[in-house]
C-alpha cells in the first residue's frame, strides 16, 4: 500500500482500515475531538472514536415502522449499517445545557450574570452520512444563519470537521432520494469515504473523496494509493445499489402547496387516532430545533437558566395566555408535518426533512411522514377531480 | 321649509334601501321627539309601541336589580334603533332604555307598521328584510360582547413557565 | 463545512438578560402594572414602535412585554405595562421600585407609522384601535402619531375597548391625547350606571370615527377574537387589508427566532411579527382551526 505522494481537493485516493486508524489519529493530532458511530444499548449512536475499533463493526440494522433491530455480524463491514436514533444535532445543539447563571451579590440586591461560555473542542464528525451532513446544513440556516444566531450553536459547530461515509446499506425506512441528500455525498464534507465490497480476506477498502484542503492536509499523513478506475467503479456499484434497494419514496414536487392547502383535511383526525403525541419523531429528527428555558433556583439564591430540546407534541409548546393555541394531536401532528415539509420552506427557504426515516423507525406506532404525505396528495387529488 | 319625515327616515342608513313608496307608508307612522339626558325612552314591563331610530345623541339599555346599581347593557347612538319588542307578542319592554344625552330621534309608531305590513305583505317582507339586518348587526355585537374578550382567561397550567 | 463566527465579543448575548432597575412604577388596573425600566450599563439601546422585551423575574421566569414607550421619551426609562396573568408576570408586577430585572431585546417587528419622511402621503389618516392592555404596546406610536398630526393634515383617532370602565390602562392620558386633538372614543363591554361613556364592542366605536378609509393606516392590537373582527370592519368600511396592521400574540420564549415556540404556518410571530399586514395570507391562516 502507498505511493505517499501529496493530495489535494477533488482527488481520489484508497485507504484500508488500518488507513481508517491513521487518519483518525492524524485527526486527533490536529485537535479535533474525533467522534462517530458507536454501539450502545442495542442501537448505533455516537461517540468518541480512539480507532476503527469503537466503530459498529460487522453491525448490520434492520429497521421498519416502529422497529429497529442491531444484529452483531461476523464480518468486517464497519460501515453496514443505516442511521440510528442519535443524530448530529446533539453535538452542537445539546438536549440540555445552562444558558447562564446569576448569583446574588451581597448586600446590593443586584445579581451578577455569569455566561455560561465553555470553551467546546472542535468536533470531527467520523462517518456521518450524507443525509446527516444535510440536515446539519438545514440546522446551519436555522439556528446560525437568521439575523440572530444562537451564539452556543455557533461557537459548538465552528471548524468542525466532517468525513463522510456514504451510504451503501440504507434501511427500509429512508428516503434521502426523493430528498437529494444521498446516498452519495454531494457537498459540505472535508473527506467522504465509500466502504467497497470486502476483498478475498473479507477485509475492506475505502475510496475516499476530497473536499477541502484541510482535509487533503488531514489525509496527507495516511498511506493512500491512487484511485483506480476499478475503484471508482466499484464506489459507483455500491451507490447505485443503494439507491436501488431504496424503496420508500416521498414526492415533494408541489408538496409545500399540497400541504398549505390541506389544513383541513380529515387525514389529520384520522392519524391522531393513531398518534400518541410522544414527541419521539421531534426527538429523532436531526433538523427539529425547538426548545425550551426553564429558570432553577436554589437555596443560595443562585438562579440558571436551562435551555432543553422541546416538541411541539407537547401541548404547553403553543402556550399563550389562556391555553394553548394547538390542543389537539391531530393538530399538534399537522403542525409538525407541514412544518417540516412546507412551512420550513417559507421560513428558511429548503425543506427541514432529509430522508433519513428515523421518524417512521422511532414511532412507537409506525406512522410514517411519506405515507401520511401520499395520503392527503392521493385524496386531495380525489377531491378536486369530484369537484371539478 | 322644514324637512319632510320621508326625508329624515332617508337619511338614516337604517333606511336608506327601502323603495320609495315604503318609505312613505314608514313616514305616516312617524313623527319627531326628543328626551333629555336621564329620562327613560321605555321601561322593562311597558307596553312596546315604539320604534325609536336616534337622530343624535346617546341611549344607554339598562337593566335593573335590587340591591345593585343599574347595569348599562349596551349604548347606542345617532343611526341604531332602540326598541324591537313591538314586533312580536306579548309587546312588551325587556329592558330599560335611558337617554345618556339629551336625545333627538323618530318615533315610529309599532302597532301602525304591524296593520300596514300586514295589509300589503311585500311591503312587509321589505321592512322585515331591514330590521332583520339591523337585528342581525345587534346579535353578533352582543355575542361579540358575551364574549369577555378582555377578561382573564383560565391561568397557565402548572409548571408553565410563559406569562 | 464552516459557520462564520456570528456574534462579535461586543454584541450582547441574545438569550442573556442585561440587568435594568425598577425606577417607577404605576398601578393602572387591578392587574396591570406599569414598570419604567433602566438599563444599569446606562445607555438605552434603540428600539422602534410594538417592539418587545423578554423580562426576567430572577428566580421565577421570562415573559414578553411590549414597551409602552415612544422612542422618543426614552429619557427616565422605558415603560412596560404588565398584567399579572401568571407566576412571572405577577412576580413583575410586584417588582417594587429601584428592585432588578432581567431585559433582553427589543426583539421583533413593530408598528409601520411611515416614520421615514415621504413614505406616507400627507393628510394620510391613522386609527388605532386598542383592547384592554392591547393599548400598551401602541401607547408609543399613539405619542409620536400625535405629535406628527398635530402639524399635518392627518388626523388621529384612538379608539378603546375594555372590558369595564376601571379597565382602561393609561386612563388619565387619554384627556392629555384628546387635547392634543386626537379623537379618542372607548367603549366598554359592561358599566354600572352612571357610566356616560358608551357600553359594546369596540367596533361599534368605527361609525363615530370620521376618517377616510382610503387614505388611512390602522393599527389594532388586542385579543385575537377581537382583532379579526375590527380587521374585518375595517375591510368593510373601505381600509385596504395591506393597510391593516395587527399585533399577534403567541408563545415568545427566545424572541429571535430559535426556539420554535410561536409558529403560525409561515411565520415565526417573534421573528416576522408580533406587528404583521392583515393582508396576503394572514386571514386565511387565522381562520384556520387550531392552527
Amino acid at each position: 500500500m502507498g505511493d505517499n505522494e501529496s493530495v489535494q481537493v477533488d482527488d481520489e485516493v484508497v485507504i484500508g482500515r488500518r488507513g481508517l486508524d491513521e487518519l483518525m489519529a492524524s485527526l486527533a493530532a490536529l485537535g479535533y475531538e474525533v467522534t462517530g458511530p458507536v454501539v450502545r444499548d442495542g442501537a448505533i449512536v455516537h461517540g468518541p472514536l480512539a480507532g476503527t475499533g469503537d466503530l459498529p463493526v460487522g453491525c448490520h440494522d434492520q429497521q421498519g415502522p416502529g422497529s429497529y433491530r442491531l444484529e452483531e455480524g461476523q464480518d468486517e463491514a464497519l460501515f453496514g449499517w443505516a442511521v440510528g436514533p442519535a443524530s448530529w444535532k446533539a453535538s452542537f445543539f445539546p438536549p440540555r445545557e445552562t444558558v447562564w447563571s446569576a448569583a446574588p451579590q451581597d448586600g446590593s440586591g443586584t445579581p451578577s450574570i455569569a455566561q455560561a461560555d465553555d470553551e467546546p473542542g472542535t468536533l470531527a464528525l467520523f462517518g456521518a452520512r450524507p443525509c446527516e451532513v444535510a440536515a446539519l446544513d438545514i440546522l446551519d440556516r436555522v439556528l446560525a444563519g437568521g439575523e440572530v444566531p444562537d451564539p452556543s450553536y455557533v461557537r459548538r459547530r465552528t471548524g468542525t470537521f466532517i468525513v463522510v461515509a456514504e451510504c451503501g446499506t440504507p434501511a427500509s425506512t429512508c428516503f434521502c432520494t426523493s430528498m437529494g441528500t444521498g446516498p452519495a455525498a454531494t457537498a459540505g464534507f472535508d473527506l467522504a469515504l465509500c466502504e467497497l465490497p470486502p476483498g478475498g480476506d473479507g477485509t475492506h477498502e475505502y475510496v475516499v473523496r476530497i473536499g477541502s484542503a484541510r482535509g487533503a492536509a488531514a489525509l496527507e499523513v495516511v498511506p493512500h494509493r491512487r484511485a483506480g478506475a476499478a475503484d471508482l467503479d466499484a464506489r459507483r456499484q455500491v451507490l447505485s445499489g443503494a439507491e436501488t434497494r431504496m424503496s420508500r419514496r416521498l414526492e415533494v414536487d408541489g408538496l409545500r402547496e399540497l400541504l398549505a392547502e390541506n389544513i383541513d383535511h380529515p387525514r389529520w383526525e384520522e392519524t391522531a387516532e393513531r398518534c400518541l403525541s410522544c414527541g419521539n419523531c421531534t426527538l429523532v429528527c436531526p433538523t427539529c430545533f425547538c426548545s425550551d428555558v426553564r429558570d432553577v433556583s436554589d437555596l443560595s439564591g443562585t438562579v440558571e437558566r436551562h435551555r432543553h430540546w422541546s416538541s411541539c407534541f407537547d401541548r404547553a409548546h403553543s402556550y399563550i395566555h389562556g391555553g394553548p393555541v394547538r390542543s389537539t394531536t391531530a393538530s399538534c401532528y399537522r403542525q409538525w408535518l407541514t412544518h417540516k415539509l412546507s412551512t420550513w420552506w417559507d421560513q428558511f427557504d429548503t425543506s427541514g426533512c432529509v430522508g433519513c426515516g428515523r421518524c417512521i423507525s422511532w414511532c412507537p406506532v409506525g406512522i410514517d411522514l411519506t405515507e401520511e404525505a401520499a395520503a392527503i396528495r392521493e385524496t386531495s387529488a380525489t377531491r378536486e377531480g369530484r369537484d371539478a | 321649509m322644514p324637512e319632510s319625515m320621508a326625508d329624515l327616515l332617508t337619511a338614516q342608513p337604517l333606511f336608506r334601501s327601502l323603495p320609495p313608496d315604503a318609505l312613505a307608508t314608514v313616514a305616516g307612522c312617524a313623527h319627531n321627539t326628543a328626551f333629555r339626558a336621564g329620562e327613560l325612552l321605555l321601561a322593562e314591563g311597558g307596553e312596546a309601541t315604539t320604534l325609536f331610530l336616534i337622530r343624535r345623541g346617546a341611549v344607554a339599555i339598562e337593566v335593573h336589580d335590587p340591591g345593585r346599581e343599574g347595569i348599562v347593557v349596551q349604548t347606542l347612538s345617532a343611526g341604531h334603533v332602540v326598541g324591537w319588542s313591538w314586533l312580536v307578542p306579548p309587546y312588551r319592554w325587556n329592558f330599560d332604555a335611558r337617554a345618556v344625552t339629551d336625545v333627538g330621534a323618530i318615533a315610529i309608531d309599532g302597532a301602525c307598521l304591524r296593520s300596514k305590513a300586514d295589509a300589503d305583505p311585500a311591503l312587509g317582507y321589505s321592512l322585515l328584510q331591514t330590521v332583520s339586518g339591523m337585528l342581525l348587526e345587534r346579535l353578533q355585537a352582543t355575542r361579540t360582547q358575551l364574549l369577555d374578550l378582555y377578561g382573564t382567561r383560565r391561568d397557565e397550567p402548572a409548571g408553565g413557565r410563559t406569562a | 463545512m464552516t459557520v462564520a463566527c456570528g456574534t462579535p465579543a461586543s454584541a450582547p448575548h441574545p438569550l442573556t438578560p442585561a440587568l435594568w432597575r425598577v425606577t417607577g412604577r404605576k398601578k393602572e388596573t387591578a392587574d396591570v402594572t406599569t414598570l419604567t425600566l433602566s438599563p444599569e450599563a446606562g445607555v438605552v439601546p434603540g428600539f422602534g414602535h410594538g417592539q418587545f422585551h423578554m423580562l426576567t423575574a430572577f428566580g421565577i421566569g421570562e415573559a414578553a412585554v411590549s414597551i409602552a414607550s415612544a422612542p422618543g421619551e426614552a429619557v427616565g426609562g422605558l415603560a412596560h405595562s404588565i398584567r399579572d396573568v401568571g407566576p412571572v408576570t405577577h412576580a413583575l408586577c410586584e417588582a417594587p421600585a429601584g428592585s432588578i430585572v432581567g431585559v433582553r431585546g427589543p426583539f421583533g417587528r413593530g408598528w409601520d407609522i411611515g416614520e421615514l419622511p415621504g413614505a406616507l402621503p400627507s393628510g394620510t389618516d391613522h386609527v388605532v384601535v386598542a383592547g384592554g392592555i392591547g393599548l400598551a404596546p401602541l401607547r408609543g406610536a399613539v405619542h409620536d402619531l400625535s405629535e406628527r398630526h398635530a402639524h399635518d393634515a392627518g388626523r388621529l383617532f384612538v379608539l378603546v375597548g375594555a372590558r369595564s370602565p376601571d379597565q382602561i390602562v393609561f386612563a388619565d392620558e387619554l384627556d392629555a391625547w384628546r387635547a392634543n386633538g386626537v379623537h379618542v372614543e372607548v367603549s366598554v363591554d359592561a358599566a354600572p350606571a352612571g357610566w356616560h361613556g358608551t357600553v359594546g364592542v369596540v367596533t361599534a366605536l368605527l361609525p363615530k370615527a370620521p376618517f377616510d378609509p382610503v387614505r388611512t393606516v390602522a393599527l389594532v392590537c388586542g385579543p385575537e377574537i377581537m382583532m379579526r373582527f375590527v380587521a374585518a370592519a375595517l375591510a368593510d368600511r373601505g381600509v385596504a387589508p395591506d393597510r391593516i396592521q395587527i399585533s399577534l400574540e403567541r408563545n415568545m420564549q427566545c424572541g429571535c427566532g430559535l426556539c420554535g415556540h410561536c409558529q403560525l404556518g409561515p411565520l415565526l410571530v417573534c421573528r416576522d411579527g408580533p406587528v404583521v399586514s392583515y393582508g396576503g395570507p394572514l386571514p386565511e391562516l387565522l381562520r384556520e382551526r387550531r392552527r
